[in-house]
């Protein structure tokens, strides 16, 4: 398996939409046939429109906030003494992380399609409070899908939903999380495709929808090329590129420009609660390709195929299943992929808060851990860039509550 | 020679009435109670489809999450469910048995292993809900070769160029897709509309047999019983369900159930 060079990630499938011949598809029952294919054929129209280009970039510069934060961390590089660690400070896009750019790119396009109904998904709540964000800036009707245990530990963006006009609607099935809301949401979408239009949260689905949003979260890589360019005069040849990974849009998106340098990519994935079997990564623990939410990637299951639990957190990473893209790039051998647990991850958000003046929510916390543990080890000429692609004070209650008090 | 499905429409057609198709899940709520529940209500229903449960649905309502559920929190497996197919179909060898589920079951399994199990448990066709047309083509060859019916779906929003070439490759049976719905939804299309739609589908070619499913219950089931086929599947689970709450004989109460919705038709 290898990736092409010159041609964009996410367009070499082949004729069944698969990646290297053995993730994604587009495994969804025949009535989402025919709604995806429309939604094929008007997104790839539309990324050829001059003028759709210039409204997406006229948005992203005036309502995302284009281009996000390129900083060093001096103290912490000082702190570690080793390699030179910066942050792509995502978190401070409108609305705090890097979902604004997968949503507001979706309204776009459903007002394209005539559509006046939009519905999404959402973990940690970010996808849900962007969605509703843009939603309502684009005058559509919002409906965000959420997990029953995802909207009493994530309060802080079920309330910014619900003040965005936007309707939650609590997903009591299975266990209660991410994976149950995209279910919920894509059955709802089988009943309401004629006038909704869907939003996946993240680089998962369906085909299309895993087009869609890393072509949409690529404005992260876009950005951080000349903003790496214009601080070391070129792309260095040592440099690393450290993401989150729950479902992959925000690793994707920081990664999209450098696929044909040098730069190593490392996605670091959820291992859930120390000493715990429940977790949240299946790149790193070896888990078998299956069918989940219409395509086919490494995901968490049993034997038999049932898609099994996951504990995390940090609920934007706890998902079983992995964006087929992720899939493709470790198998092609692209990409090297690793997990932090709980504990490792609360402790990178307290280093890099107290050090510094960001603080990353508990999903780029596992990617600031692997940071720490490699700092030391490299040399002061080389690089490595952590997306910040979260703001903590999301999760300022599981913080009190582990840690006994939250500071940002 | 024809297979079981095809047969059973032709004798329906000779009694001049639509087939009654029903849907359980394997192992609701216990493994032998699916089977008594197959056995009580194979009298009247003409056609019985099998659900294999899977955890993470994406096009079943709440009645048959419940059911799946349910069966899943039992402990079902593959290979009871191949059981429970292999027992009801050593006493009923005639009676046409479907099993419905989603692929990654399949996947898991292998698919020529998953076909041998169906092969030798006597399981005359499948539904994949989520392996539509044409990437379900190579997989629809291996059934044919197998002599298992491989039940092609259509829906409102198929194109009618699709349609044509879903008909081309289908075997004797295709479930038409009543409305834009998840299973178990409220009838939102009028049957007139239903029947149009279907009648389309016919025209295009005669001799398959079209059975129509999703928001079909006693209330709605006179009204399309011109089809060659009904299947009451949400309405048969919800029975189930409201029949253990009551510590009520399920099988019994099915077969009333399924006793009524026959009556309505003929």
């Amino acid at each position: 398996m290898k990736i092409k060079k010159g041609k964009l990630l996410i367009d070499q499938h082949d004729k069944n939409f698969m990646y290297g011949g053995k993730f994604g598809g587009n495994f969804v029952p025949e009535t989402l046939k025919k709604p995806i294919d429309d939604l094929t054929k008007l997104f790839a129209k539309l990324r050829k429109d001059k003028k759709f280009l210039k409204e997406r970039d006229k948005y992203f510069k005036s309502y995302v906030g284009s281009p996000t934060p390129f900083i060093k961390l001096e103290n912490l590089t000082d702190y570690l003494k080793g390699a030179q660690i910066y942050a792509k400070v995502v978190s401070e896009a409108n609305g705090g992380a890097h979902k604004i750019y997968n949503a507001t790119v979706h309204c776009l396009i459903a007002k394209k399609a005539g559509k006046k109904f939009i519905v999404g998904d959402t973990g940690a709540g970010y996808a849900g409070k962007m969605l509703s964000m843009a939603a309502k800036k684009f005058g559509l009707k919002c409906k965000i899908f959420m997990g029953a245990k995802d909207i009493k530990r994530q309060r802080p963006n079920v309330e910014a939903i619900k003040k965005n006009g936007a309707t939650i609607v609590p997903v009591t099935t299975g266990s209660q999380t991410l994976v149950d809301a995209v279910s919920e949401c894509m059955r709802y979408w089988v009943s309401n495709c004629d006038t909704t239009h869907m939003c996946v949260g993240s680089t998962v689905g369906p085909n299309i929808f895993i087009k869609i949003c890393a072509w949409s979260t690529a404005q992260i890589s876009r950005e951080l090329y000349n903003q790496v360019k214009e601080e070391f005069g070129k792309i260095p040849r040592k440099i690393k590129l450290l993401n989150c990974v729950g479902g992959g849009s925000s690793a994707i998106g920081f990664w999209n420009e450098f696929m044909d340098t040098d730069a190593e990519f490392v996605g670091v994935e959820a291992g859930g609660p120390k000493n715990s079997n429940l977790h949240a990564a299946p790149l790193t623990n070896g888990s078998k390709i299956g069918i989940l939410h219409g395509a086919a990637q490494y995901v968490i299951q049993n034997k038999e195929g049932q898609i099994g639990s996951t504990e995390s957190i940090s609920a934007g990473l706890d998902y079983p299943g992995i964006s087929p893209l992720h899939c493709f790039l470790k198998d092609a051998k692209r990409a090297r992929y690793t997990s932090a647990n709980d504990e490792e991850a609360l402790k990178a958000y307290q280093l890099v808060s107290e050090l510094e003046n960001i603080s990353p929510s508990l999903e780029p916390s596992h990617a600031f851990h692997e940071a720490i543990r490699l700092a030391p080890k490299l040399k002061s000429s080389e690089i490595i860039v952590v997306n910040s692609c979260g703001d903590s004070i999301k999760d300022k209650d599981i913080i009190k509550q582990k840690l006994g008090s939250y500071q940002r | 020679m024809n297979s079981n499905i095809a047969r059973t429409f032709i004798n329906c057609k000779r009694e001049k009435r639509a087939a009654l198709l029903t849907y359980t899940v394997a192992g609701d709520n216990t493994k032998n109670n699916s089977l008594k529940i197959l056995n009580a209500i194979s009298k009247n229903a003409d056609i019985l489809e099998l659900g294999f449960p899977h955890n993470t649905p994406i096009a079943d309502g709440g009645q048959i999450q419940e059911s799946s559920h349910r069966a899943l929190k039992n402990g079902i497996k593959l290979k009871d469910v191949f059981q429970i197919v292999k027992k009801f179909k050593n006493s009923n060898p005639d009676k046409p048995l479907i099993l419905m589920g989603y692929f990654n079951l399949i996947y898991q399994s292998g698919e020529n292993i998953f076909l041998k199990n169906c092969k030798d448990s006597g399981v005359d066709g499948l539904i994949i809900v989520d392996l539509p047309y044409p990437e379900n083509k190579k997989f629809a060859t291996k059934c044919k070769k197998k002599s298992i019916d491989f039940i092609q779906l259509i829906s409102p929003t198929t194109s009618d160029d699709r349609m044509k070439k879903i008909i081309r490759d289908s075997h004797s049976m295709i479930y038409y897709i009543s409305m834009l719905s998840t299973t178990g939804g409220k009838l939102k299309v009028s049957p007139k509309k239903i029947l149009q739609n279907y009648n389309k589908i016919k025209s295009i070619n005669r001799s398959k047999n079209i059975v129509i499913g999703f928001g079909i219950t006693d209330k709605t089931v006179s009204a399309l019983k011109k089809a060659d086929g009904l299947v009451v599947g949400s309405q048969l689970c919800k029975t189930i369900t409201n029949s253990i709450k009551k510590r009520l004989n399920t099988a019994k109460v099915l077969n009333k159930m399924v006793y009524k919705l026959k009556k309505k038709i003929i």
